[in-house]
This record gives C-alpha cells, structure tokens and sequence, in this order.
C-alpha cells in the first residue's frame, strides 16, 4: 500500500509530467488561459490517459515482448492511442452524449499529445505491473490537471498586472510555468 | 524483421476493423443536410449566431431553431444557398453591426495613460475602469484584439473606430470590452434608440429635442468628411436643409463652451453647412433602409413630424404611406414659414430625397373627408400616425374681429404661401399699414412677410415686453433691422371699421407687468382708461394656434371617435415618450401632440413615434425605458456650473443679406458659412462628452 502512495506522490508532484518532466506544453499554453477549458481538458486527459495507460500496457506484455518486439513501442503505441480517442470519440457520442458534450472538443488534441504518450512510455520503461501502470497513469494525469488548472489560475491573474509589453502573453505564461516548475523540484527528493 | 511487418500489419488492421464495426455500431444518424449547410457557412467558428460554433450551427439550421440566415459573417448569398438545402425561402434579416459610442475627443494621450497595463479588462478590474467618467472608453484596444475580421482599429482620436464593411456583427468585441462601449446593433436598433441617462452624452445632445449626436457631426466636419456628418445628422433628423435653416438651436444654450462664459459653438450654422454641402454637391448620399418587413403605415399629414416617422418607418423596413391635405407635402415648414427663412426649392429638394426611399404620397387627401381612419384601417393599414399639425388659429374674441381686412396667422401666410408656389389663384389684400397682434414666430413670419410685400407701417402689438416673446431671439432682432414698429405692453380692445365694414383702427390698453404666473413669465395687467387707437387697415392675429381635429366627429360612433384629446385639443397620448394614443393602433406627434411648437420637436416626435409603432408592429410592448432621458430630464453629473481650461473665442457670425437688399423680395435672408469657417467654428467645439472635454491649449 505505502508503495502505491509512494507512487502516486512521485507522479502527481515530484516527476509531474508538466512542470518536471515538461511533456505537453502545448496543451499547457494553449488551454490555460482560461480556468473553464483548463478543467475540461484537465477531464479529458483524465480519461484518455487512463484507458491508453492500460491499453499499451496490455499491448506490450502480451504482445511485443513475447514476440520482442520491444524496438517498435513507440510506432505501435501512436497507433493505439490515436484509434483508441478515435473509438472513445464515437462511443462517447452514441452512448454518453452528456459526458461528449463536455469533452467533445477536447478528445482531438489529445489524439497526438506527448504528455499521454510519454506516461505510457514512462509506464513501460519502469516496467510497472499492471495495478502500478493504472495508478501511475491516473497520478501522472491528475498531476496534469493539477499544474494546468493552477497555471490556469495563475495567468488569469496575470492578466490584472501591468506586463511591460515584448514580456506580455506568451512569454510570461513561460516565465511563469519556470517558475512554478521552480517550485515543484522542491518535491524532489521527497521520495 | 517480418515479424515486424506483420506486427504493424496486425496492429493497423485490428485498430480499422475495430473502428469500422464501431463507426456502424457507435452510428449515430446525422442529417446529410448538417454537412451540407456546415460546407456552406463561413467556418469561421465565431460564435456570433449563438451557437457553438458553425457545425452546431447548421445543425440549429437544420433542426429548425435557426433560420436559414444564421451565419452573420456569410451574407445573404449564402442564406439563400442555405434556405435551398432547407427548402424555405430565406428572408435575410438586418445585419448587425458594431458601433463605438464613445468619443475620445482629441484627449485619448490624456485619458488612456496606465503605467505598463495594456489590456481594458485588466485596467477595469484594477481601478474599477474609471479615467474619466464610468461609462467612458479604456482606449486599450481588447476590443481590436478580439475581432476575427479585422475590422475595429484604433482610430487617430485613441477610441475604437469600427469598419462598417467588414464588421460582420459577431459581437466578439461586445463581450471583450469592460465597459460596454461598444454596441451590437442593427441599422435600425441604432436609428431608434432613444437617449439614455446610461448613454455617453454630452449636454447639447441632452438638450437636442431630436437627439442629433452633435459632438460626432461637428468632429466629422471638422475632418472634411461632410458626408459623414451628412449621415451622422440624417441618423436623427431627416429635415437637416430645413432645420438648418430655422431651428432655434436649443442644444447651443446648454453648450459647453457658454457655460465657460464664452459664446456657444454655432451648432445649427454648422448643420446648415453641412446640409447644404450635400445639397450643393450634387449627389445625395445614400441612405439605406432594412429589408422589408410586410408591414404597412399610414401617416397622415405630411409635415416634420410625418416625414420624420416616414423616414424612419421606411429606413426600419415598413411600407409608408403618407396622406397631406395640402397641395405639395411640407406642412407648416412648407406654408408656415416664409420664403425668405426657407427657400421651397430647398424644401423641395429634402422632401425628394426622403420620399426616394420608396415612401409613397398622396396630397389633397384631407383626413375625415376624403379619408378616414376606419378606411385605412379596412385598406390594411397596420398602425396609423396622426401628424396633423396645428393649423386651428385662436381668434382674439373681440368686438369687430371679423370685419373685412381681418386674417388670422396661419391663414394668411398659408394663402399667401399656397398663391406664391402657384397652387391657387386667390391673393390676400394688402393693406398699407398693418398690425399684427402676437410675440411668437407666426406673428414674425407675418411681419417680415408684410414688409416684403411693400407695407409701409408694420406694427407688432405684444402684451407683454421683448423679453417675454417667444419668438427666436434672431427672428425678432431681424424684423427689428427690418423696421418693424414693436408696441409693447398692449392687449387689443376692440377693432374699429367703417362704413363699408373695412378695417380702420385698432384699439388697445396699455398694460403693466404684474405678478409672474404660471409659465414663469409676469402677467400683464391692463392700465385704466389707457384706450390708445392705432390708425390700420390690415390686421393678422397670430396669438397662437391648435390642431384642427374635427375629423373625430366626422366618424360619429366609430373608434376614432373614442381619441382622447386634451382641452387644447392636442392628441392625448398615454406616454409623450412613446406618443401611443389611448386606441393602440394611432400615434401622433409634432404639432398634433405638443401644441405650436419647434419644427426639430416634431422632428424628434416623429422618431419617437415610430419608434413605438416599430415596436407595436412587432408585438413588443410599448414602453420606453425607465432611464430614459426626455424632456427636461438631464444626465445632472454632465451639467458643468463652470468649465476650466477654456479661452474665449469669438463664433463665426451669422452671414445674411444687407437689410435694404432683403426686405425687397422673398430672397433667402440668411447665408450660409463658408467652408473655411465652418472649420474654424467646428475646432471651437470642446468635442464633450459625459463628463470630459477638449481642453484650449
């Protein structure tokens, strides 16, 4: 049990994938400017980095290293993912169409995200089981989530400061994300 | 390696198959006329139809929540094509356009310095937005930054300036400034809103009984964009040649400029210059009007305040028709105001471009005798507007005032008028030595006649003094020039005549002025035993005058009849904001309403009218806001006791023909400025606002 904790602790602070590992910024920057987008894509990645964490899990124990074929993770891994949020897009759509309406828009900028391939990448280097993999793709996504909405927050405040002008939007959204990535590596060494 | 091959092989056609079955099994029907109509829409994604985005759109479209023409960026075309897919006919509704109602004046540098903000939203939530007044302009530009199209910029002045062609009215920039500067409106939203305490108005537009946005036309002519402020007046005043020309400027006793001690901005000379510039020019510029909505309006009289509610009844889309009773349309300001003050041709000219708008007018057409309101009303006539003037002279009610030689005002300048513009071949009697009984400006318009006509002595009898007549101060001083004999402080008696029943004389008493009464003005009392005789052959009572309304006892028994009128038998109306009469389909203005009043009033009447008939045509109730500035109502925080910052600066004066030239024809009297002036008198104007103002350097 203290390992599970252990690891979902590493995963949402000490090595989140944004502000410690910096995959994903793309999202990051560009969903962040407002706190409403920032939850529902912090949903999103919730949800599609869960079941792909699983499903290249599965890919890779039952397929590619009996075969070893471990050289082509990365190819058969995009593979996987993008059909996979292309399956969930259509079975969100017929089945659950409150849940689609929400997360609608967000399932196709995930199709490519590195964040969700680097977690399933991470997943199998560190060669977890399969109870690990399901909570270390959950943590890594909640510690998605977690930077995206208070970076969110952050540059929702930003907006009400007076920014000399070559510094404003994007480069201070950066500045900003150094700085709270600052204070993330405090984490480090905690586990 | 095939081992490899095969993988991927496996891999890709397991994830196809998966989602082919998934896409059958997952099927969810969608309308093939969704794509259709979405591949037709603008793609723009900006959310100005309401809906999210454009597939949402045309699915609204297809559903049957949205009309065919819900994509504002796309244009009527793409309507059309739309209303094809659906198979219904498209009505393309008026588009909306942005519009900046904030004028920064020449002050922008001034107002719009924030140590390093950049952004409105951020400098509102700051220090709560206000620089200068609460309502006013951040001039940081969010609004610029959020339009998709390209179409608002930063203007010379630092407030937004918004290009009509290629705004598209998404009202992305409605949400994205603080301060609610910019509006989301259509054409004709804007041509009928009325001025609001929340407005950003400066004290003339407060003022202006026809609510003209005068800091923006003076701003514009002093640019050179003539047409601009051609436009900019014609917005709220369609009688711009005629106003002109004889509107007693209100709007300059509240201007800014004269609070500051100084001589007012010589507003209405500038209006002239403008009008006349279009007139001059040669070409009129183009006025638009919204699509037609189906519905039709009857305006009955074709005086200011029937043409103004024709004029903004047709620019809002509905189909005009006008009823005059006279022989040519014009009313008082055709055959109440002389030559002299407003040439016909120049009326002629106004009326034509009003009625270019596809209004159509019958003359002859008196109402109650040719015409009823049961038979409009049966002819499909949807609302009914009553501007019948005031043409009812009042007598004076003494003993001899129907002897030969005896007119009334109105009566005579109409015949007058009427025999001039060769509509009748009857002619008035001229006398040699005249009296004309009244201090408004009938009574002036019937002396400057007179004397133009080669009278030797003109009197004008007043009970009261010079200070109390409501004539224009101008008109009274120009019949002053003119050699008009004024005696004041005497109230006619009795009028003498002789043998042949001819006038001879005139009696009167002298009175003193005693306690103010109800107008404010100090009522005159009559001096005993002070008969005096004034030795005329002619005398006019021009005393003043009320509307002719013995059309409602012609239809006995009918609705009409049930009209409430006043006990000076003006039309009652239930609001004189909305001017609805107490039967919901007739609305009156001008004259009609208000009793003898200003030409720019019935103007401004006019509007307002149509305004509530719009909205009664539409089914919307009608009433007009709670703050809504009207009559003596004032923005008070706008109204300065003193104003600093301001030199004194001569105004341009009025140019008009020599005395001895004038008085020898019906040539037009006053001149217009000339273009050099014009500019100068536009830069004494402070471009107010609210609460700020061009300070003098």
């Amino acid at each position: 049990m203290g390992d599970y904790i252990e690891l979902i602790i590493a995963c949402i602070f000490v090595n989140n994938i944004l502000l410690a590992q910096f995959l994903g910024n793309c999202p990051f920057l560009g969903t962040s400017k407002k706190m409403e987008t920032a939850v529902g894509m912090s949903m999103a990645v919730i949800f599609v980095l869960v079941l792909a964490g699983v499903f290249t899990w599965c890919i890779n124990d039952w397929i590619l290293v009996p075969y070893g074929l471990e050289y082509l993770k990365t190819i058969s891994f995009i593979l996987v993912i993008a059909s996979l949020v292309q399956f969930v897009e259509m079975f969100l759509k017929k089945s659950i169409p409150a849940l689609y309406a929400g997360l609608g828009i967000f399932l196709p900028l995930i199709t490519t995200n590195c964040a969700v391939m680097g977690v399933c990448l991470i997943n199998i280097k560190s060669e977890y089981n399969f109870t690990m993999t399901l909570i270390s793709s959950f943590a890594y996504a909640a510690g998605f989530g977690l930077a995206l909405i208070l970076f969110a927050g952050v540059r929702e405040r930003i907006l009400l400061a007076r920014v000399p002008k070559p510094l404003q939007d994007t480069s201070i959204g950066l500045v900003t994300a150094g700085i709270i990535a600052l204070a993330f590596y405090t984490f480090k060494g905690m586990v | 390696m095939t081992e490899a091959i095969l993988l991927m092989l496996g891999i890709g056609a397991t994830c196809g198959l998966i989602l082919a079955v998934a896409s059958k099994v997952f099927y969810v029907y969608e309308d093939p006329r969704i794509a259709k109509i979405e591949g037709l829409l603008a793609g723009a994604n900006c959310g100005g139809c309401g809906f999210a985005g454009c597939s949402a759109a045309a699915q609204a479209v297809v559903e049957g929540i949205a009309p065919p023409s819900v994509c504002i960026v796309a244009g009527s075309e793409a309507a059309a094509q739309v209303g094809a897919v659906m198979g219904i006919e498209s009505s393309t509704a008026e588009p909306l356009r942005s519009y900046n109602n904030c004028d920064g004046g020449n002050r922008a540098a001034d107002r719009y310095f924030y140590s390093g903000i950049s952004g409105c939203r951020a400098a509102s939530a700051l220090y709560g937005g206000r620089r200068e007044c609460k309502i006013g302009c951040l001039g940081f530009g969010d609004c610029v930054k959020s339009c998709l199209f390209d179409a608002i910029k930063v203007g010379d002045n630092g407030y937004p300036v918004v290009d009509e062609d290629k705004c598209v009215g998404c009202g992305a920039c409605y949400s994205a400034c603080p301060k609610n500067i910019i509006e989301i409106k259509t054409v004709s939203q804007r041509l009928l809103h009325l001025n609001d305490e929340l407005d950003a108005l400066a004290p003339c537009r407060q003022r202006c009984p026809a609510q003209i946005d005068i800091p923006r036309y003076i701003s514009q002519i002093k640019k050179h964009d003539f047409e601009g402020a051609v436009r900019t007046i014609r917005e709220r005043n369609p009688l711009l040649l005629s106003c002109g020309r004889v509107c007693p400027h209100p709007c300059e006793d509240d201007c800014r400029r004269g609070v500051a001690d100084d001589e007012p901005v010589s507003i209405n000379q500038l209006k002239r210059f403008a009008a006349d510039y279009e007139m001059n020019s040669g070409s009129r510029v183009p006025v638009r009007c919204a699509p037609a909505t189906g519905k039709k309006v009857a305006v009955i009289g074709g005086g200011p305040a029937g043409l103004s509610c024709a004029f903004f009844l047709r620019r809002v889309g509905h189909d005009v028709t006008i009823f005059e009773a006279m022989p040519k349309l014009g009313g008082m300001i055709r055959y109440g105001i002389p030559e002299y003050r407003l040439p016909k041709k120049v009326l002629e000219w106004e009326i034509d471009g009003i009625l270019n708008l596809g209004i159509k007018a019958f003359t002859h057409v008196k109402l109650g005798t040719d015409i009823t309101v049961e038979s409009l009303k049966s002819s499909g006539f949807d609302a009914i507007f009553l501007g019948i003037g005031a043409w009812k002279d009042y007598g004076l009610g003494i003993e001899g005032d129907n002897l030969k030689g005896c007119y009334t005002g109105i009566d005579f300048l109409t015949k007058f008028s009427v025999n001039q513009q060769g509509d009748s071949k009857l002619t008035v009697p001229i006398g040699t030595k005249c009296a004309v009984v009244g201090g408004g400006n009938t009574a002036i318009d019937c002396v400057r006649t007179l004397v133009r006509l080669g009278v030797k002595d003109v009197y004008i009898v007043y009970r009261r003094t010079r200070k109390e007549m409501p004539a224009n101060m101008v008109e009274i001083e120009a019949a002053e020039h003119e050699g008009i004999k004024f005696i004041f402080l005497a109230a006619p008696n009795r009028v003498l005549g002789d043998d042949n029943g001819q006038v001879k004389g005139l009696e009167y008493l002298k009175m003193e002025l005693g306690e103010p009464d109800a107008s404010g003005r100090r009522r005159p009392v009559p001096v005993e035993g002070s008969e005096t005789v004034i030795e005329i052959d002619m005398l006019i009572t021009a005393i003043g005058q009320g509307p002719d309304i013995s059309f409602k006892d012609k239809e006995e028994g009918k609705r009409i009849s049930e009209l409430k009128t006043t006990r000076w038998d003006t039309i009652d109306s239930v609001d004189p904001i909305t001017l609805q009469s107490n039967i919901p389909y007739i609305f009156s203005a001008g004259d009609a309403a208000t009793g003898a009043s200003l030409v720019v009033e019935a103007i401004g009447g006019g509007r307002r009218a149509a305004r509530s008939i719009d909205l009664f045509l539409k089914g919307e109730p009608v009433v007009a806001a709670e703050s809504t500035l009207f009559g003596k109502k004032k923005i008070s925080e706008s109204i300065f006791k003193t104003v600093p910052g301001v030199k004194k600066t001569k105004r341009t004066p009025l140019p008009e023909l020599p005395v001895k030239e004038r008085i020898k024809s019906f040539v037009e009297a006053d001149l217009v400025i000339s273009e050099k002036d014009a500019i100068f008198e536009s830069g004494r104007c402070l471009s107010c606002c609210r609460l700020c103002y061009n300070q003098d350097q």
